[in-house]
């Protein structure tokens, strides 16, 4: 761990270790700023369908590129993923609102659809196995400065949204009904909100990959929920465990096989677990926390 | 009764409704007429499927009727939403959220304040004047979980009022109420009634019989009497059954006889009490 930090303090000789520590850090502060509401309104599955279906839209983007390399040579894979996000959270988001019956079984299709045309994109796109290999699985080590850019741009995005529509946001997670009531468009809200969570999808792709996105989303957020009973502390400690969980786990495996992607995904399950067992431990001394101590349904 | 040249606030006229075409455009309500005015304290009775909870979706403006005009506080019910309270049955509230009691009455302010991170002072203001009101102030910063039923009904009750209603509708209030919390409410909104009109929605007749000033009975059609003329009569026939009256000791409010009705299982009043007609 400590070579990570001398290596790090060395640049010039090390760009990517700081691109990777700045994309780990800006990639928190999106799930820090949108897990919660991820957690509270049990849109944990929805946020893995959209994901999974962005695997669709970088499959698509690799292989226009290859197909038209001299009109989409600029086209990069991560915009054929936010796009195809995107779309899959509106998508997505309409069928759940709209639905009158459980749509679990029409979503998991959607979801193996989406990373099955990504995955048959790939087998038409000679050598680029392994760059759509570095969007499934993350690829923290191979971080740019575009990329930092670009994820800089999303975070901005991401969190002066959720300041501007943080009640909204609150309000549908807590009574759709009273919103309807009190004018605040359900559908239209919901739907920003998931588009919110397939920009924050996007920024989490290099640092942990498509596949295990849903572990840096939810896990800090719902391991913040169990001790905290309200959303703004939620939010902030969802960040700082973020930070941590993206840069002490990747250092302590700086030098050896072990991908930092993994070490991350594994440390913050690690710290969910732990999270779980300190509230059980707690209630058992007779106190709780807020989101997990409260009885599931409505009152 | 509202002064002259005031609208009604609910004037619902030859109201329709249906969920689906195939059945008609009045399987639900047929031809409903309802008109409440300024300090009245309505009931509204009927067995389950009846249409009350239709009706009360109408005139929140959340269902549009087939036939018919509805008009609230002299509005299109859209339009008016926002001055009116709504105690919903079973709140849809998720217990889960992480959020206090004052939050959650909060949420009757979002129609005049739903952008940004905080509610301005003057909405938590008003909040806490709603929570003071029915007096539920001390429980401003506790998770709405950890409270009664009989609480949680006056914090549902404070966010209706947070939202500077001129109209009060409950569907239930007291289901799932203990008796003394069940007084206590019956209490708040005679209080409350001086102020606004108010419409409840129950099953409870023996609160209907001695609490209310009119009663809506509603089976799809309905029918509006005075209290005193709910008889076991009207009941069986808007419940489609005959009716039993088992009398039972100090169960909320004094009131004490249950009502049975047979005949019509799906018609069938759960929890039904009432008072002897």
């Amino acid at each position: 761990m400590i070579e990570f930090f001398r290596d790090l303090s060395h640049v010039r000789d090390a760009p990517h270790l700081l691109t990777g520590v700045l994309a780990g850090l800006l990639a928190s502060v999106a799930c820090g700023v949108v897990g919660p509401y991820v957690i509270v309104r049990r849109i944990v599955f929805l946020a893995g369908a959209i994901a999974h279906m962005a695997v669709g839209g970088v499959g698509a983007a690799i292989y226009l590129r290859f197909a038209a390399p001299e009109s989409l040579g600029w086209l990069r894979p991560i915009h054929g993923g936010m796009i195809a996000a995107v779309a899959a959270a509106l998508l997505i988001g309409t069928i759940h609102h709209r639905a009158s019956e459980r749509v679990d079984t029409l979503i998991g299709a959607l979801w193996a659809i989406g990373m099955s045309v990504g995955i048959l994109l790939m087998k038409f796109t000679p050598g680029y196995e392994s760059e759509l290999m570095g969007y499934l699985l993350g690829s923290i080590v191979y971080v740019d400065w575009p990329d930092v850019r670009l994820m800089l741009a999303l975070v901005a995005a991401i969190a002066g949204t959720v300041l501007l529509f943080h009640k909204r946001f609150l309000a549908i997670c807590l009574d759709e009904e009273q919103c309807a009531l009190q004018g605040v468009p359900v559908l239209g809200t919901s739907l920003l909100l998931l588009t919110m969570v397939a920009l924050t999808v996007i920024c989490l792709v290099q640092v942990v990959g498509l596949i295990l996105v849903l572990a840096l989303l939810t896990l800090p957020a719902a391991a913040a929920g169990q001790h905290l009973a309200r959303i703004g502390a939620i939010v902030w400690t969802s960040i700082v465990l973020s930070m941590l969980l993206t840069t002490l786990p990747r250092a302590a495996v700086y030098g050896t096989r072990i991908s930092p992607e993994s070490a991350i995904v594994i440390a913050a399950g690690a710290v969910y677990l732990a999270s779980l067992g300190a509230r059980r431990l707690r209630a058992r001394r007779g106190s709780s926390g807020a989101i997990a101590s409260a009885p599931d349904g409505p009152a | 009764m509202s002064g002259a040249g005031d609208p009604p606030a609910i004037d619902v006229r030859g109201v329709s409704f249906s969920f689906s075409p195939r059945e008609g455009p009045r399987a639900v309500l047929d031809r409903v007429d309802f008109v409440v005015g300024g300090r009245d304290f309505v009931g509204i009775i009927g067995p389950n499927g009846g249409g009350k909870t239709t009706l009360v979706r109408i005139i929140l403006g959340l269902l549009d009727p087939q036939e018919g005009s509805v008009r609230v506080l002299g509005a299109p019910p859209r339009a008016a939403r926002r001055s009116v309270g709504y105690v919903p049955q079973r709140a849809s509230i998720n217990l889960a959220a992480p959020a206090s009691v004052l939050d959650v009455v909060l949420m009757g302010r979002l129609g005049r304040s739903s952008w940004g991170w905080r509610f301005p002072r003057s909405d938590r203001e008003a909040a806490l004047a709603s929570l003071a009101l029915t007096g539920t102030a001390e429980l401003a910063q506790r998770p709405l979980a950890s409270l009664s039923g009989g609480q949680r009904q006056r914090v549902l009750i404070a966010r209706a009022l947070c939202a500077d209603a001129r109209l009060l509708i409950l569907d239930e209030p007291t289901a799932g109420v203990d008796a003394e919390a069940e007084r206590d409410l019956t209490e708040l909104l005679h209080r409350l009634n001086e102020r606004m009109p108010i419409v409840i929605v129950t099953h409870d007749i023996g609160f209907v019989a001695s609490e209310v000033g009119s009663v809506l009975c509603l089976n799809r059609r309905g029918s509006v009497h005075r209290p005193q003329e709910v008889t076991g009569e009207t009941l069986a026939a808007m419940y489609g059954g005959s009716v039993r009256m088992i009398g039972h000791d100090g169960c909320g409010g004094g009131h004490g006889v249950h009502v049975h009705a047979h005949g019509h299982a799906d018609r069938e009043p759960p929890g039904a009490r009432g008072a002897a007609p």
